[in-house]
């Protein structure tokens, strides 16, 4: 199929204004070959570990997934909201109807044709930018945490100008993937049921598991609304097309009208109106409200950790009484104790900054986006106002 | 002087509650009001299509019907009780103007499609209402076609299908192209019957009316057609007598549907000589126009279609919106999240008006004129089966001509004066085929110039009222989201 390169404008830059380096990543290209990606992870930064100053590696989505599992499963790191990891390129269902449009191009015009063919290569090229743009944020959320940026794996991962090597879970690894997490959702239900003493986490945890909920009905909400925009935009165009064809075919004086009509109204009202309105929906709501859905099952599966940790602390504790009424293996037991103790404790304390600042990250993506959503709406009705109030004009002063 | 009136019909609608064995075609009645006024010639052609419209239309409904005629009638000067109906005149009635040529009277009639409640009867109310012509100085119009100014008459669907099957009857030969009645529908008439108040029967019957309206509106604007005294009684008389012939599945339906295969399998083995360029070119414009409006029409339903999905989505959407605001902490954000949620319902309902105006406005219309493109090329048949009708006299009196010249060496005087009369008779045949080929071309020549001006008319119309509700829309738009900015930027 085709190969499309994209050139992206680098991303705000990750400054450290205390005494740690400057680490910027941004993703400055893209190929999109056949079934995979090839993402151009670029980086700048005056850390001392790195050989050079700038540089640039070539990733795949597999090896963000790898980074990703990496700092989920590494312990140190279970007092953190791990950034989501990026969602699977999908063009799936572009390519579909790519395939379909050539199957069907025997029974439309050429007109149509080459139109139908523009929309699809342009929704195409929406997705493709669309998971550069969420590839970089993950990498982005990395390099501006305090601990993670400092990760040896992330360091690899930007630097290692080699394949990782990093395949694809086998089907014996997905399996196990899939029963720790059965195991972890129950878990998740019984820990959820114990009352946690501290304020702050109960009422994050009644927050969080409400709110996960919550944002996943509004993102598939948001998804099949987005679609069902699509799909009248799809039908506008087919009119606009019909129409156009009406008014070329009738070359009296009587339908001048009508081909003035096609032309300026098909072409520029009416397909615009509704697609840029579905595309940017997508981009500002549906993207946020996805990411959103991400974020919060991440800032969940920290509470569940904190939690877990809370369950080894007390088991720990029950350890010792019985170790201490028993005399035996006392020490054993204390040092165990004390290990919980300490992990429960530096859970906690990073769990609530963490916490806190994901809301502030919450609150500010979200005003960004509605923000401008609202003005990309008004910017739409606006402009389709003054091209439906100008093709009126033209057609009540034609008579 | 040509005279064009203008008659503009106002049909409502009234539901019965029908028993459930009652399997008869219909038992609802349709009330027709039709409101005839005169006007210059210039400004009738302006406000014929004003009230076709969809369910949109809630002043007609709200209106008493007597204000909506009082603004139509306020042209009324006399009263026309000694006016005589004029039901059997020709094509072209007698008018006498005085003043100058450059104003000309015609009588415009407005009809107005409503439906009114009544008890007990399931019907169409057709109220007629004839506002005479303004006197403009000396200016007196010897037409009248009504004799009251104002009344109702109830009709049943059958009866639409009735008057549609005698006038095609009378006037399709001949060339001219009458509007085809709107399509039966078994499955959507018997929920209707049934008396199920939902949202599907409704549409359905609102649909009916106004496509009943539709066709009632363009049978009276041919100016042939209106002077039709079939016409004329189907508007003025009381009762009508009851149009048997009309069911779907009766025997005189199932003879129809034979002659209409025996029809296209003799327009199959007609091969003429096209000797008119004319007939040859507008044939193939009519055969690629029904195709461009076939596949338009497809398009505009399937966009009625997602629209309607689109609303229902946008509604769900509000909802999930509103929860997710209920649940988020944060104050501001939380109120900015409801308001979001109240501007997509809103704009839900945008759309729901936006797919009503593009079904009612965009999408019957095309549907009418699918069907109104079969009338056409009927016509363009029948003027085939005309000219074979001619050939063939002709060639029976090239025959009957050849056996008399042989007859002339026998003997038989007898037989010799009987062909001499089939040949006369024959001869004057074939002269009146050749007239009436030549007169249904020349009236399809008339009918067609006549068409394809409403035609361009009627979408142009049709197009810009529908750009103007997408330009209302835009304008509700912007609205609400001028309101939402200022309360998602409040958010800190």
């Amino acid at each position: 199929l085709h190969c499309v390169s994209v050139l992206l404008t680098p991303r705000a830059v990750n400054v450290d204004l205390q005494t740690d380096a400057m680490l910027q990543v941004d993703i400055s290209d893209a190929l999109s070959e056949r079934d995979k990606v090839k993402f151009t992870v670029h980086t700048k930064s005056t850390l001392p570990n790195f050989k050079q100053n700038e540089f640039s590696v070539v990733r795949q989505h597999e090896e963000f997934i790898w980074l990703h599992d990496s700092f989920v499963e590494n312990e140190e790191y279970a007092g953190y909201i791990i950034p989501p990891a990026p969602p699977r390129p999908d063009f799936d269902a572009s390519r579909e109807k790519l395939q379909k449009l050539g199957e069907g191009e025997g029974s439309m015009t050429k007109e149509e044709f080459t139109k139908m063919k523009q929309e699809l290569e342009a929704e195409y090229l929406a997705i493709f930018k669309k998971t550069v743009a969420m590839h970089e944020v993950f990498l982005c959320r990395v390099a501006a945490h305090p601990v993670l940026r400092k990760d040896l794996n992330f360091h690899v991962f930007l630097e290692y100008n080699q394949d990782l090597s990093v395949r694809g879970k086998n089907k014996k690894e997905k399996l196990e993937d899939f029963f720790k997490n059965v195991v972890k959702s129950a878990d998740g239900v019984l820990v959820a049921g114990v009352k946690d003493v501290d304020d702050f986490f109960e009422h994050e945890k009644t927050f969080l598991l409400e709110y996960h909920n919550r944002v996943k009905d509004a993102s598939a909400k948001s998804d099949r609304m987005i679609r069902s925009h699509k799909n009248a935009a799809d039908d506008i165009n087919r009119i606009a097309s019909s129409l156009y064809t009406l008014g070329t075919q009738d070359s009296t004086d009587l339908c001048k009208y009508e081909q003035m009509l096609s032309l300026d109204f098909t072409r520029s009202c009416l397909h615009k109106i509704e697609a840029r309105i579905a595309a940017d929906e997508d981009l500002k709501l549906a993207d946020l409200l996805k990411y959103y859905l991400r974020e919060s099952q991440a800032a969940k599966d920290l509470l569940y950790r904190r939690s877990r940790a809370l369950v080894d602390y007390e088991n720990a504790n029950k350890a010792l009484d019985k170790a201490r009424a028993k005399n035996r293996d006392v020490l054993q037991a204390e040092t165990s104790q004390q290990l919980c103790c300490h992990k429960f404790e530096k859970i906690s304390e990073s769990a609530k900054q963490e916490l806190i600042d994901f809301k502030t990250r919450r609150v500010a993506a979200f005003r960004k986006n509605l923000v401008e959503l609202a003005e990309l709406e008004l910017k739409h009705a606006k402009g389709n106002l003054q091209l439906l109030q100008g093709c009126l004009g033209i057609l009540k002063g034609n008579t | 002087m040509s005279l064009c009136t203008e008659l503009v019909l106002d049909i409502t609608y009234h539901q019965v509650k029908a028993p459930l064995f009652l399997v008869a075609q219909d038992l609802t009645l349709f009330c027709i009001c039709v409101n005839v006024q005169s006007q210059p010639a210039s400004l009738a052609a302006e406000d014929i299509s004003t009230n076709s419209n969809g369910p949109k239309q809630d002043s007609l409904f709200d209106d008493d019907p007597e204000d909506l005629f009082a603004e139509a009638t306020e042209e009324v000067s006399l009263d026309s009780p000694e006016r005589d109906v004029l039901l059997s005149d020709g094509p072209s009635p007698a008018i006498t103007p005085i003043t100058p040529p450059t104003s000309v009277i015609t009588p415009r009639i407005v009809s107005c499609v409503f439906i009114e409640e009544e008890e007990g009867g399931d019907s169409f109310d057709i109220h007629i209402s004839v506002s005479d012509p303004e006197k403009v100085g000396e200016y007196m119009t010897s037409m009248s076609l009504f004799k009251r100014s104002e009344f109702a008459v109830k009709r049943r669907f059958s009866d639409f299908l009735g008057l549609h099957s005698k006038l095609a009857s009378k006037y399709l030969h001949i060339g001219y192209i009458v509007p085809p009645a709107p399509e039966k529908s078994i499955v959507g008439m018997t929920k209707v019957k049934v008396g199920k108040e939902d949202q599907s029967s409704n549409e359905f019957v609102e649909k009916r009316r106004s496509a009943l309206e539709r066709y009632l509106m363009r049978t009276v604007k041919h100016p042939i057609l209106l002077k039709d005294p079939d016409v004329l009684q189907f508007l003025e008389s009381s009762e009508l007598p009851r149009a048997v012939s009309t069911q779907a599945l009766s025997s005189a339906g199932l003879l129809r549907m034979v002659n209409k295969a025996a029809d296209a399998v003799n327009k199959m083995t007609i091969k003429m000589n096209e000797s008119d360029a004319w007939f040859e070119e507008k044939q193939q414009h009519f055969e690629n126009l029904d195709v461009q409006l076939r596949k338009l029409h497809t398009s505009v339903e399937s966009l009625v279609c997602h629209r309607k999905e689109l609303s229902v989505n946008t509604a769900q959407f509000a909802k999930s919106a509103a929860m997710l605001g209920n649940s988020e902490d944060h104050t501001a954000l939380s109120r900015a999240l409801s308001q979001l949620a109240e501007v997509e319902e809103k704009i839900d309902q945008l759309h729901q008006d936006q797919a009503n105006a593009d079904f009612y406005l965009f999408s019957e219309l095309l549907g009418d004129y699918v069907r109104l493109l079969t009338a056409v090329k009927g016509v363009f048949d029948h003027r085939m089966k005309t000219w074979q009708k001619w050939q063939d006299s002709q060639m029976l009196l090239q025959k009957k001509r050849e056996a008399e010249a042989k007859l002339q060496f026998t003997n038989k005087p007898d037989k010799l004066q009987q062909a001499k009369d089939e040949i006369k008779e024959l001869e004057g045949k074939v002269q009146q085929g050749e007239r009436d080929f030549e007169q249904i071309s020349k009236t399809i020549r008339k009918e067609v110039s006549r068409f394809e001006k409403e035609r361009v008319k009627d979408f142009k119309t049709i197009i810009i009222k529908y750009l103007e509700s997408l330009v209302q829309t835009q304008q509700q738009l912007i609205k609400y989201w001028e309101a939402f900015l200022p309360e998602a930027k409040a958010i800190s």
